[in-house]
């Protein structure tokens, strides 16, 4: 690891780096409004089978298990955490002796991701082993009420796509590790570990509405 | 056939078609008015303010006008809230049946329409109804989405699968109009007609002895084959989605899988029950079932098939 | 905000930027906003003339009922391509994309768009997509309509899966490429160009970039959604499953109502450059129109009900939704009043941009109009899913955003590269253009009103008549399009060169060389008037160039 930094000049169809951070900034809160919409479709067809299916719902949700989602939550909340340490660091690193602190909150954050991949891996082999498969090829019994596929074809979907944001997180992530390793970010220039940072809540409060809607509305 | 209202118009056959047009023209008219205001203002000013020589410039910057943008502004938005109340009191004639309604139910599918009175009468292809009274149609669709049209009474509805929806008319003329598919719906969507026979209230009446009544027999078999099959097999030798039944009678088929097969009674009878079972080789396993068809319905499908040498 | 800080340096970068760096790689791999824009020029062109061939492939067929020289099937593919080529590979990414991303720094006196890189990825993603969508023509075709409405779309065999993933993939284009310009517009802004310092044609991509980025993701999770529904049965949408077909037309509709305004709120922006300078006018009304395309964007959120007032939603929703789509006419109203009055007391030419400017004016007008028959819900019922649907968009998309589009071409391009087109057969084309056009499409709402179903192979005999007289004209419309496409093609062969500023205009694009250099201003440019000061006779000419670093 490097235990300077290496000082960098702002992208020359800038004006000045303040400039450009700025305009980073700006991007990336465009992009987490795009992801929103992006889900909002999935929430809406949640609430539209939620409305036609309430009692199903409520009996189909029961065979999630909230204690695993609680832990996921607890895993992304703290992930969510070690990311603002990790800007954080970013901002107080004078002269590379913040390098150390990037890279370790950096590191925790894309731990706690992993786990969550882990907890969320035993959960689908779970309910695949049980027939609860989207769509089709549903087959499991123990949910009484018409049509529960549509429970767990929307269960797939949300946490799927949202398991799929945690990955691209996790790479986008080790991404700016490698550099933080490097020496690339200081006080005057963390663009990267910025909007890293803001994506990476997104994806933690996406998981903070599914939670409750996938495992606790039963 | 009634004659048009109007150039624009088709015959107005329906108690609400007059008020729908009505409603049209009003329309038309201001889209014509504000047409002329916008083109003859565009045209006018090119021509008077026309460049006379290359370097002449504007004789005047205007960049605003407070009184005319608020003209502008809140005459259009005061006409369009009138055309607003204008449709939506039309749309309430439109979908409001009365209650005393004769009620039919409407089956759409892949490529035909299904029509049944309050009596149970059908006929193929043919939604008959008396003149005079208001009919509601109860619809819903066996397949994919369709949707009932029909220009003359200028109603519409579109038909769902796993629901349904409703139209109402009442035409107090004796005729016959023409009903469309009006939702694409595959390879015969525009191949999907149907008629509506209005009937003077008497000749409605008899119905049980003259058109609901069902003679076995090709007459029978050709309307049969109209609605129901014209989709898929011509009566010409060309091939459509499944074999012509010109000089189908009577010959030896292949058959997918290898074995051959006589079409004789037994055969189309198959074919109608179990339409995969055995699937002329070279054609899709496309044929889909046929539940409402009665075994009389499939006699007079075979007699009229006999003619067609 | 920021200095203008003067980067003279690298004159390896002064040179004009179609001849900075030769070869394939050196635009496959470019980060010049100018490069990437005429590489989506010439993308959208091809989809023009491919979407426009499947239309007279149509209309050939339908010169009388029954099979003319295709089936049914073949009928059906080739209006689904039809519509997806001309809506996803076409008119979406037109005048944004190709043009936008041209002109959008130019004109704000910056040095390119806030994310170059992101640019060019958007570009790649663009063709990546479109070659998905041409090769699902290979994969078993689509028929389904550019809509693909369920349960239809998720039983019927064919790629529709491989279409559906292509326009998800051309829809990352199109929110990247909003994202960008959003940014671009709010950061990058030369010093002294405020927000109503800013060109037309900016206000109005800005309002696209603002649609681009917040509807297309709904469209991305409805396609996700219908391929589940098709690979997984997933079931959201298919009654047999316990869905709602219905629903799939609310998610559609949300993006796909918006996006019709993404397609027209770049073209008022060309209509908004190219009057002005070709009256050497200032435009009237210049914050109606800047707000107006604000408004536009936001009404266009509340009124997708409009396309499904049949669909079996609720008539209080109908109702709703009709109230909310006459609201949405006045803004645009507000904007061709603006235009008209524009042109008084000007002193007007009748240059080739020109020529389709005023096409634009009367067809887009027709267009407007039209669209209040169909937000009428009692004359709705009679005219939804016929021609007078097709004639109405026809108007407003072609008669607008095409003719738009165009106009801006033959506006921009001596800036682009450098050279004139001949006058004569610009000028001409644009009339053959507007004959055809009208021929063809104002039959059709004679047509609709007739009682003609939209989406036919076959017809009625009482419609041929008319059938045929449309049918010739999208003969003369070919025609047209062929002679201005030989004419601006031609113009790199005469090579007359093209000054910096041909049409005498005041947005800073037209005060460096034609074409730019990569950089595109050697200093960044002071601005301190307007983007429509033009002078009155008798006040002191202070030449077009004026007052621009």
């Amino acid at each position: 690891m490097n235990t300077g930094i290496v000082r960098r000049q702002h992208a020359h169809h800038f004006a000045t780096a303040d400039q450009e951070f700025s305009a980073s900034k700006l991007g990336m809160w465009l992009f987490l409004v795009t992801e929103v919409l992006l889900f909002g479709g999935l929430f809406v067809g949640y609430a539209y089978g939620k409305s036609v299916y309430p009692a199903m719902w409520h009996e189909a949700s029961k065979h999630l298990d909230w204690k695993l989602g609680a832990l996921n939550t607890l895993f992304l909340i703290t992930s969510s955490f070690t990311m603002v340490m990790g800007v954080n660091a970013a901002q107080r690193n004078k002269s590379g002796e913040m390098n150390g602190k990037i890279v370790g909150y950096l590191v925790a954050t894309i731990a706690l991701a992993g786990c969550f991949l882990v907890v969320k891996y035993f959960e689908y082999s779970h309910k695949f082993h049980e027939g609860m498969l989207p769509g089709t090829h549903y087959t499991y019994a123990g949910v009484q009420g018409a049509n529960a596929h549509y429970f767990f074809g929307l269960y797939f979907l949300m946490t799927g796509l949202h398991g799929f944001h945690v990955v691209v997180g996790m790479i986008l992530l080790s991404w700016v590790l490698v550099r933080a390793t490097k020496g690339h970010f200081y006080s005057e220039y963390y663009t990267p570990v910025e909007v890293g940072g803001l994506y990476w809540h997104l994806v933690d409060l996406i998981w903070i509405y599914l939670f409750p809607l996938l495992y606790l509305v039963g | 056939m009634d004659t048009p209202n109007g150039y624009w118009m088709p015959p107005a056959a329906s108690t609400v078609a007059q008020s729908v047009d009505d409603l049209y023209f009003v329309i038309f008219w201001l889209c014509v008015v504000f047409f002329f205001i916008v083109t003859g203002g565009v045209v006018y000013f090119a021509w008077k303010y026309r460049r006379r020589h290359a370097d002449q410039l504007a004789t005047q910057q205007i960049g605003h006008n407070t009184l005319l943008e608020a003209t502008w502004t809140i005459v259009p938005a005061i006409l369009v809230i009138w055309i607003f109340v204008l449709g939506f009191r039309v749309y309430m004639d439109l979908v409001v049946a009365p209650g005393d309604a004769l009620e039919y139910q409407v089956t759409a599918k892949q490529w035909a329409w299904d029509f049944r009175d309050p009596d149970g009468c059908s006929v193929p292809g043919e939604l008959h109804v008396p003149a005079g009274r208001p009919v509601k149609l109860t619809m819903r669709s066996d397949d994919v989405i369709h949707s009932f049209y029909v220009a003359d009474f200028r109603i519409k509805q579109d038909v769902l699968p796993g629901r349904y929806s409703s139209v109402w008319f009442q035409a107090d003329k004796p005729g016959t109009h023409a009903i469309q598919c009006t939702e694409y719906c595959g390879t015969s969507h525009s191949a999907m007609f149907a008629k509506v026979v209005v009937h003077p209230p008497e000749e409605f009446a008899n119905r049980a002895q003259t058109f609901c009544k069902v003679t076995v027999g090709k007459e029978h078999g050709e309307k049969l084959y109209k609605n129901q099959c014209a989709a898929c097999h011509t009566i010409d030798g060309n091939r459509l989605v499944g074999p012509s039944f010109k000089g189908l009678w009577g010959r030896e088929e292949n058959i997918t899988g290898g074995t051959k097969v006589l079409v004789d009674e037994n055969y189309i009878v198959e074919s109608i029950r179990v339409p995969t079972a055995k699937v002329v080789e070279g054609y899709p396993p496309a044929m889909p079932a046929f539940p409402t068809l009665s075994n009389d319905d499939i006699a007079s499908i075979i007699e009229y098939m006999k003619t067609l040498k | 905000m920021n200095d203008h800080a003067a980067h003279a340096h690298d004159d390896a970068h002064d040179v004009p930027f179609l001849e900075d760096g030769k070869g394939w790689k050196s635009w496959l791999f470019t980060l010049d906003h100018k490069r990437i824009g005429i590489m989506y020029l010439w993308f959208v062109l091809i989809a023009f003339a491919a979407g426009g061939v499947f239309a007279l492939l149509l209309r050939l067929e339908l010169m009388a009922p029954g099979k003319q020289y295709i089936e049914a099937d073949t009928y059906n593919r080739f209006f689904t391509l039809h519509g997806a080529i001309m809506v996803f590979l076409f008119i979406i990414p037109a005048i944004p994309s190709a043009m936008g991303n041209f002109v959008l720094p130019l004109m704000l006196g910056a040095k390119d768009v806030a994310f170059p890189r992101l640019n060019l990825l958007s570009f790649w993603i663009y063709g990546i997509g479109s070659i998905m969508a041409l090769s699902s023509i290979v994969f078993g075709g689509v028929e389904t309509g550019w809509t693909f409405y369920t349960p239809y779309s998720t039983n019927t065999s064919g790629a529709v899966v491989m279409m559906t993933l292509s326009v998800f993939v051309l829809g990352f284009s199109s929110i990247l490429t909003g994202l960008n310009f959003i940014v671009t517009i709010h950061k990058m802004r030369a010093p002294g160009m405020s927000f109503f310092r800013m060109p037309l044609f900016v206000w109005a991509t800005y309002a696209t970039s603002i649609l681009q980025v917040m509807a297309t993701p709904v469209l991305g999770i409805t396609l996700l959604l219908l391929v589940a529904e098709r690979t997984l049965g997933i079931g959201i949408f298919d009654p047999a499953l316990g869905g709602d077909p219905v629903l799939y037309q609310h998610f559609f509709w949300f993006y796909s109502h918006p996006a019709v305004y993404i397609m027209i709120l770049p073209g008022m922006g060309v209509i908004s450059e190219i009057i002005t300078v070709f009256s050497r006018k200032t435009i009237f009304g210049y914050r109606a129109i800047a707000y107006s395309s604000l408004g536009i964007a936001i009404i266009s959120f509340l009124v997708w009900g409009h396309h499904m007032f049949l669909s079996g939603q609720s008539a209080y929703a109908g109702m709703v939704f009709s109230f909310l789509t006459f609201l949405v006419a006045i803004p645009s109203a507000i904007k061709v009043f603006n235009w008209t009055a524009t042109l008084y007391k000007g002193s007007i030419s009748f240059d080739a941009p020109m020529m389709w400017t005023l096409s634009f004016m009367v067809l887009f007008t027709i267009g407007g109009l039209t669209g209040l028959f169909l937000g009428a819900l009692g004359i709705d019922v009679h005219l939804h899913d016929t021609y007078f649907v097709v004639a109405h968009f026809h108007y407003v998309m072609m008669g607008g955003t095409v003719i738009a589009f165009y106009a801006g071409l033959h506006y921009w391009w001596p800036k682009m590269f450098g050279v004139m087109y001949r006058e004569g057969p610009a000028r001409f084309s644009a009339i053959i253009v507007f004959i055809g056009f009208n021929a063809t499409f104002f039959t059709q709402f004679i047509l609709g009103t007739r009682g003609m179903p939209r989406r036919y192979y076959n017809y009625l005999d009482q419609y041929q008549p008319l059938h045929q007289f449309s049918t010739f004209g999208s003969w003369i419309i070919g025609l047209g399009f062929i002679i201005m496409t030989v004419n601006l093609l031609a113009s790199f062969k005469q090579r007359v060169k093209a000054p910096a500023n041909p049409w005498g205009a005041r947005t800073l694009e037209w005060s460096i060389p034609s074409p730019p250099i990569t950089h595109n201003f050697h200093k960044t440019p002071v601005v301190t008037e307007g983007p429509y000061d033009f002078p009155v006779e008798g006040q002191a000419v202070s030449g077009a160039e004026g007052k621009h670093a």
